[in-house]
């Protein structure tokens, strides 16, 4: 068909309707208009093969594995950890009896942050978010009974992820198990804690240092652990565009990889073990067009930037939470609605592992009925709505591709434009990244108290509602409780044991060498948590944020 | 009307959501307030020295990892102690209705929760901020 006689009958067919002419354009997320209707001369320039090609095949654009979801599903991985490791052990084992098929660690504030719970900064934040971790201990409860060679964990963890990773390794072998045959997934992603999710302790250098630290002892030891889970997520939900959020995620793996390569490590060792966290968000056909380009861009990178001959080096594999941002304290049971489209786009875009918010998120910790709705959202959509019946269904679709197609221009131009600033390192240094977020943050919040951008039940359709009482709360005991427990556990060990793990691990962080042996001999000394972080706040020194108001 | 309203605005704890203080803080900017966001991790003492070496008007807090009831009294009850009462104390986050309860009767003068505006908080302060 001759793409100049589309676009001849085109222009006609927008004048045929004196509506179309007086409609004011739409805008994409990142503010690109969008067109009333695609046709096929909008993607006339798309080479098939060279840019979207087969599932399983550079570039994967249509997905990373050749069967997807009629070889195997999407793993249900809702996140939770509550009050205290006892506690969240009953939730997984609730979760997994339910049909969940993976598990996501969610631990509280203190652990996140290195300090044990009885730390004066600690007060109150015990067991509020997630679950605490003071030593090996809690860990033993949390998976107590959980036979670790047939799970896979996911820890949302940053600065101390090191430790977590030896206290997992550690509880595998007391279940007689080789570190070879666990299977999980680390957050690790420090670099995105400066800009948007506040849990740094260290300076970039020797955070970075950490991660690829980890990078080598699992390439050798735990290689199904996936040792990295760079997040877009985290900038999404402090307001970022859909852009933004895979440009900058990018650009921080970007800092990973060469921070790697640097370190003596070859591509192919450990770029198949870096995994994706992101956000799938409102906009249905952005969002699927989004985890399009973003494969499509990746798979390239590796190959050709960073001369990955692996095609698993290259493959995107990503993890998404539906976003609680976009949920509502207000009507919350429209949030059910919400989260099934969003879990709908994440299915039509290929994601590997789907955690679907709970509808009561803007209010509380989630209740075990709203926990339950959406583990069945997950299973209603795999079980009976046909949607994985065939692979990468919107390929194909004239406005699917060039969205796809747009977007990958646009990640790309944000990309460079961090390269240009020195990379990840620098653009957060220089707040860019943070300022960039910021403003669209305020942006979006005039546009909803100005009614330009529509958030159903809050500036429209509301209606009078009575005060939700909150049906969950954390048990106020929690907190004296874990103090308590780490108290007895300290006067139980052996203290000197655990002096010379310390000592031995400021020796070696001092120095260059690999830290993830000497970790894990303070961990199983029941060093605690709080104590290893100290005696690395010693030696690296803390981070001191950038202020960008 | 002369003086212009100071704001001192954190996040006390260890909450490191700071998306609502952030948006709030500009919101605050463009309604002709002064604004001073020490940031993350602040606690209690820090908040209370820090509002009283700005001489401010008014302290705004957010918190969100549900530790209100641990962090926010006690910037009340150092404001007593300091007798420097006159400063209006405000909080945004995630407090469910019987703690905002509580808080209120403790010296907490409003909570926003999700949902509120910009303009309603601008709009709170300007009503209830008394100007030394």
């Amino acid at each position: 068909m001759d793409q100049s006689k589309i676009k001849e009958a085109k222009a006609k067919w927008a004048q045929s309707d004196p509506d179309l002419a007086k409609l004011s354009p739409r805008h994409t997320d990142w503010g690109d208009p969008v067109e009333s209707l695609y046709t096929p001369a909008d993607v006339q320039e798309q080479d098939y093969l060279e840019q979207l090609g087969f599932p399983g095949e550079h570039p994967f654009a249509r997905g990373v594995y050749p069967s997807m979801y009629l070889g195997r599903p999407w793993t249900v991985r809702q996140y939770s950890g509550y009050d205290s490791p006892k506690d969240t052990n009953a939730r997984f084992r609730y979760l997994l009896e339910q049909g969940q098929t993976g598990l996501s660690v969610a631990f509280d504030l203190p652990t996140q942050i290195g300090y044990d719970s009885d730390h004066p900064m600690s007060a109150g934040e015990v067991g509020k978010v997630g679950v605490p971790v003071d030593t090996l201990e809690d860990m033993e409860v949390i998976f107590e009974g959980l036979p670790l060679d047939k799970l896979s964990t996911s820890m949302t963890i940053n600065a101390p992820s090191a430790i977590m990773l030896a206290m997992y390794v550690s509880i595998g072998k007391k279940q007689g198990l080789e570190p070879k045959v666990l299977r999980g997934t680390l957050q690790n992603d420090v670099l995105k804690e400066y800009t948007v999710r506040g849990t740094y302790i260290f300076p970039p250098k020797p955070s970075i240092r950490l991660v690829t630290d980890i990078f080598e002892y699992c390439s050798k030891n735990v290689p199904r652990f996936n040792t990295i889970n760079v997040a877009g997520y985290h900038m999404r939900e402090a307001g970022c565009s859909a852009v933004q959020e895979i440009a900058f995620a990018f650009s921080n793996a970007i800092a990973y990889i060469e921070a790697g390569l640097e370190a003596g490590l070859d591509i192919d060792k450990f770029a198949p073990r870096i995994s994706w966290i992101f956000n799938t968000n409102n906009k249905i056909f952005e969002e699927v067009a989004k985890y399009r380009a973003a494969r499509r861009i990746w798979a390239e990178m590796l190959r050709d930037r960073f001369g990955a001959k692996d095609p698993r080096s290259c493959m995107l594999r990503f993890h998404t939470q539906t976003s609680g941002a976009s949920l509502t304290a207000q009507q919350p049971l429209n949030n059910v609605v919400r989260v099934a489209y969003q879990t709908l786009a994440a299915v039509l875009a290929g994601a590997q592992s789907i955690a679907a918010c709970s509808y009561d998120e803007a209010l509380s910790l989630p209740t075990e009925e709203s926990v339950r709705t959406s583990l069945r959202t997950q299973q209603i959509l795999r079980e009976e709505t046909g949607v994985t019946d065939t692979i990468d269904p919107m390929g194909g679709s004239y406005y699917m591709e060039a969205l796809t197609n747009q977007l990958y221009a646009r990640i790309k131009e944000l990309m460079a434009e961090v390269e240009e600033m020195g990379g990840a390192v620098e653009a957060i240094e220089k707040g860019f990244v943070q300022k960039e977020i910021e403003r669209r943050a305020y942006d979006i919040q005039k546009q909803v108290e100005l009614g330009e951008q529509v958030v159903v039940g809050v500036n429209k359709y509301a209606i009078e509602e009575d005060e939700q009482e909150v049906l969950v709360e954390s048990n106020p005991q929690a907190e004296q409780d874990q103090i308590q427990r780490l108290q007895a556990l300290k006067n139980r060990r052996s203290q000197d044991k655990v002096n010379s793990a310390l000592a031995a691990l400021k020796q070696q962080a001092q120095g260059d060498g690999a830290l993830m042996p000497v970790i894990i001999e303070a961990v199983e000394a029941y060093a605690s948590l709080g104590e290893i972080c100290g005696v690395l706040r010693e030696v690296f020194g803390e981070y001191q944020p950038v202020r960008t108001i | 009307m002369s003086k212009r309203i100071r704001v001192l605005a954190a996040k006390p704890g260890l909450d490191g959501h700071d998306r609502g203080i952030k948006v709030v803080c500009a919101g605050l900017k463009d309604a002709g307030m002064e604004v001073i966001y020490t940031g993350l991790r602040q606690t209690p003492e820090a908040i209370v020295a820090a509002a009283m070496q700005e001489d401010v008007d008014v302290i705004a807090l957010s918190t969100l990892s549900g530790a209100h009831n641990q962090h926010l009294p006690r910037v009340a009850q150092l404001l007593r102690e300091k007798d420097a009462q006159h400063i209006l104390l405000v909080a945004g986050g995630i407090v469910p209705p019987h703690d905002r309860v509580s808080l209120r009767e403790k010296g907490v003068s409003e909570i926003f929760g999700p949902g509120t505006t910009m303009t309603q908080i601008a709009e709170f302060i300007r009503t209830n901020v008394s100007l030394s």
